[in-house]
Formats: C-alpha cells, structure tokens, sequence
C-alpha cells in the first residue's frame, strides 16, 4: 500500500549573492527523506533551519543545488536535479501540488475560477471543476458572496483558505503544504485537518510546515527533524 | 508532442560594433509560453525580429516546423511563403496596435482582413467569425462597425489579438503586449492572453521587459544580456532562485507594490 512516492538523496542548497559579493549561504546538505503514499510528515526544526528552502527545492522552485530530488511520476522517478523544465511542468500538473503561504494570481480573476484551475488543467470538464471549487470554499467556509469576487482585497486568512481550496482541488498524489494554517482559526484549523486526512486516506503524500502545534499533531504521522548548516569558515 | 515548433541555432547579429544577438540558442514546443525578458538593448526585440523572419541574422538558423512535420529554414524560404506563413500559421502582436491594425477600417474589417487574407469570402461568415472574437476578447459587438480611432487603448490592444487569433495561428509572437497601458487595462488583457493561451493551446514567444508579465504568463524564459541568453529555465526557478548575477540584478530591481 505505501510505497515511496518522494525521495531527497543528499539533498544541499546554498545561495551564491552576487549582489553581496559573492557571499554563499549554505542552507541544506546532505538531506535524506523520503515519503510514502497515505502518509503525512511534518517538517520541525528552528526558524533558519531551512524548512522552506527544503519545501521549494522539492517543488522545484528552487534549483537542485547538489544531490537528487526523486518525485514518483506517471509510475517512473523523475529527478528533479536534471529533469528539463517541461517536464517539471508536467509534474507538477499531473503529481505534485503546492500551498504556499501566499496566493500569487492574475489580477481581476474571480476566486472560483482561480480555484477551479488546477482541475481544469488536469482536463476536467469546467462546470464540474467549478462545482468541486464551490464545495472546497464552502468546506473552508469562505462565504459565497466572495466567490465571484477576485481575492486581492480579502483578509490573509481568506486568501490563505483561497490557496488551500487550489492547492487540494487537484487531487495530485503528492501535496506539499507550506504554513497552510499559519493565519487560520480553530474553525478553519479543523477544516484543514479534514481536508488532509481525506486526502491520505485515498492515498495522498502529504509534506508540511506546521508551526501551530495542535494541527501539527493531528496531521502529522511522523516529523522530520532538519539542524541549521553549520556555515564553513 | 515532443518536437519543438521553432527552433534557433546559434544565433548571431551585430550592428556595428554592437552585438545584438550574441549565439543564442532556443526551442519553443507546441502549446507552451516562452518569455524573453531583459532590460532595453538586451537584444530582445532584435531576437524576436529574426524568429519572426523580420530580419535576417548574420549567422545562425531558424526552423520552424509545419503542421505536416516538416521543417522550413525560416530565413532560406521564399518571401511569398513566408508572407503566407504570417497570415495563416504565426500571428504577431505589437506593442502598438496602431502598427497592426488599419485605423480607416472598421473593428469587423480589421478582423475579416485576416480571414480573407487566408481565403474567405461569404461576407456572412466572416462577419460571424469576427463578432465572435470581438465577443471573446470582451469588446461589444455593437461597436463591430465603429473606427478603432473611437477605441481605448486597451480596446484596441484586445482588438488586435483578435485579429491574430481568429486565423488559428498555432504560434503567436507578442512584443510587449501589455506596456504602454494602464495597470488595471494591463492585469484584464493578462487575464485574457492567459485564458485564450490555454484554451486554443497557442505556443507564444513573449518579449517582456516586465518580469511579474513573465511570471503570470510564462511556464519558462530567457534572460537576456547585451545579446547573449545568460540564464534560462523553468519561470518561477529562474525568478527565484536566479543563479546568474545580471539576473539577480534584474529580480533584485523590481518594485514591490
């Protein structure tokens, strides 16, 4: 049932500021994760430690600095470290999905349409797409009256349920989950914790970064434990 | 599909002492949007000039790929079949609508032009096909007889999409199609590049100086520097995990509003 669906393998991220210069900021090295179907890790460690960094590496936002990132796709790896930026799009439709901490959309777009899009993409038909859209915003009770509306002017933890209704539409295997309560509360906490719980039990791999701690330990099946690099003299 | 549409080789170009592409090398596949984004004199709007077969590189090739598989040197065809190529397969959008659109023709003439550049010729069908773009890119279709001088800038930007789009061109060449508007014009024309993008699954070569335009419309891009491709990939990869120093230089720059 669970297999290993995301691999890290020695897994090093420093920065090179060019602007500063040329200062390097080692952040991650020698990082070995892996994650199975069904399964929820929590990522924990201070602040510094380099959770987000880990989180966009895997997402393959930030480049593959040393090492191999391995996402289980169309029942073959890819590796992030060389795949071609096509293909990463791919994944990313089909396998990999995101919430970060903050919605970044075309302006003026309605908020049911930015959340139906993912599904769109994935080449579900548009009214069902939508009608999936409008049961998540209800679920992360977001008031109907705000659906049609583009979400630039909505409060952070509106916009932050906005980000969570798109990133779960698609109903990718592997959901990666960046702070996704961070500004939430208790009722929409418990939201959250449904949504992944549903999620894994139809077999979702579920990263986060979790910092309230009552969510952390109704989601998490285990952490992982990342120490801030030491930085070389 | 897994050939690229057009491709460039080792591109070169030079005015004077000026290189204005310096070896550039690019693929662009079917369906995908490809921005190319620098600061002015990065050689941008010089690299979209030659892919386009505008002008003529000093070295170097492009090849496009035609819808029965076969490739054409862009620059070693006829100029009668590349003038064909530009009415049927590619379209291009200017910065200026006023370079593409006849301003002494009606908004559903401009349209129809296009469509009977290609071989149409029942009035009632073109008329038909252009109130229908009209409507698609949100312009009245009341106003399908009016002079685009009566147009707002934003309107006649959307309506010069419309008049490239309705031929059914599989690739789409776009110069700056949002500078030179209004911020609120801008984020509904990107809205409706984005939507009509995915819908008819347009491949798009996009010449930007504005990289939050790359962002929103772009799976990947280019970053040009006096002439050359320093650093090239994946949008978000390149925007915000920029490798190359002029890179940083440029995500660095931005505003933040």
């Amino acid at each position: 049932m669970s297999k290993i669906v995301l691999q890290t393998e020695n897994l090093g991220k420093s920065f090179t500021l060019h602007l500063q210069g040329g200062a390097t900021m080692p952040v991650l090295a020698g990082v070995d994760l892996s994650l199975a179907s069904g399964e929820c890790v929590v990522l924990s460690g201070p602040s510094g430690a380099g959770k987000s960094t880990l989180m966009r590496s895997l997402y393959g936002n930030y480049r593959v600095g040393h090492g191999h990132v391995r996402i289980r796709h169309r029942d073959a790896w890819v590796d992030f470290a060389t795949a071609d930026p096509r293909k990463i799009l791919e994944v990313r439709q089909e396998t990999l999905g995101y919430v970060s901490q903050f919605l970044r959309v075309v302006p003026r777009v309605p908020t049911l349409d930015i959340v139906a899009e993912p599904l769109i993409a994935r080449g579900a038909p548009r009214e069902a797409a939508l009608a999936r859209a409008r049961s998540l915003l209800f679920r992360l009770n977001l008031p109907e009256r705000l659906h049609s509306l583009p979400p630039a002017t909505f409060s952070g933890g509106e916009q932050q349920r906005v980000n969570l209704a798109r990133g779960f539409i698609g109903g990718h295997p592997i959901l990666l989950l960046d702070e996704p309560t961070a500004s939430l509360d208790a009722t929409n906490r418990d939201a959250v914790v449904g949504l992944v719980a549903e999620a894994k039990a139809t077999g979702t791999a579920i990263l986060g970064i979790v910092h309230d701690a009552p969510t952390r330990d109704a989601i998490a099946d285990r952490l992982f434990l990342l120490s801030p690099v030491q930085a070389a003299a | 599909m897994t050939v690229p549409l057009l491709e460039a080789h080792e591109l070169d170009l030079r005015f004077g002492a000026i290189r204005a592409l310096d070896r550039v090398n690019l693929s662009l596949w079917p369906g995908e949007v490809l921005a190319i984004v620098g600061e002015s004199g990065s050689g941008k709007s010089s690299l979209l000039h030659v892919l386009s077969g505008q002008g003529a590189p000093d070295a170097g090739r492009v090849l496009y790929r035609d819808p029965a598989g076969a490739q054409h040197d862009v620059h070693a065809m006829p100029a009668p079949h590349l003038r064909a190529l530009h009415r049927s397969d590619w379209g291009f959008v200017h910065q200026n609508p006023r370079d593409a659109l006849r301003m002494t023709v009606s908004a559903g003439g401009n349209v129809g032009e296009r469509l009977m550049a290609q071989g149409a010729r029942h009035y009632g069908d073109i008329r038909e096909i252009a109130t229908d773009w009209l409507r698609q890119v949100e312009i009245d279709p009341s106003r399908i007889d009016d002079l685009p001088r009566t147009f707002s800038g934003g309107m006649l930007q959307r309506l010069q999409i419309a008049r490239t789009l309705a031929t059914h061109p599989r690739l789409v060449f776009m110069d700056e199609p949002t500078g030179g508007l209004d911020v609120s014009v801008q984020a509904r024309l990107l809205d409706l590049i984005r939507s009509l993008v995915s819908r008819l699954g347009l491949a798009v070569l996009l010449v930007t100086h504005d990289i939050a335009v790359a962002r929103l419309l772009a799976g990947r891009i280019i970053v040009m520097r006096r002439g050359q491709v320093v650093e090239t990939g994946l949008t978000d990869q390149v925007l915000d995990d920029p490798q190359h120093p002029y890179t940083q230089l440029l995500v660095s720059s931005v505003l933040q509003a």
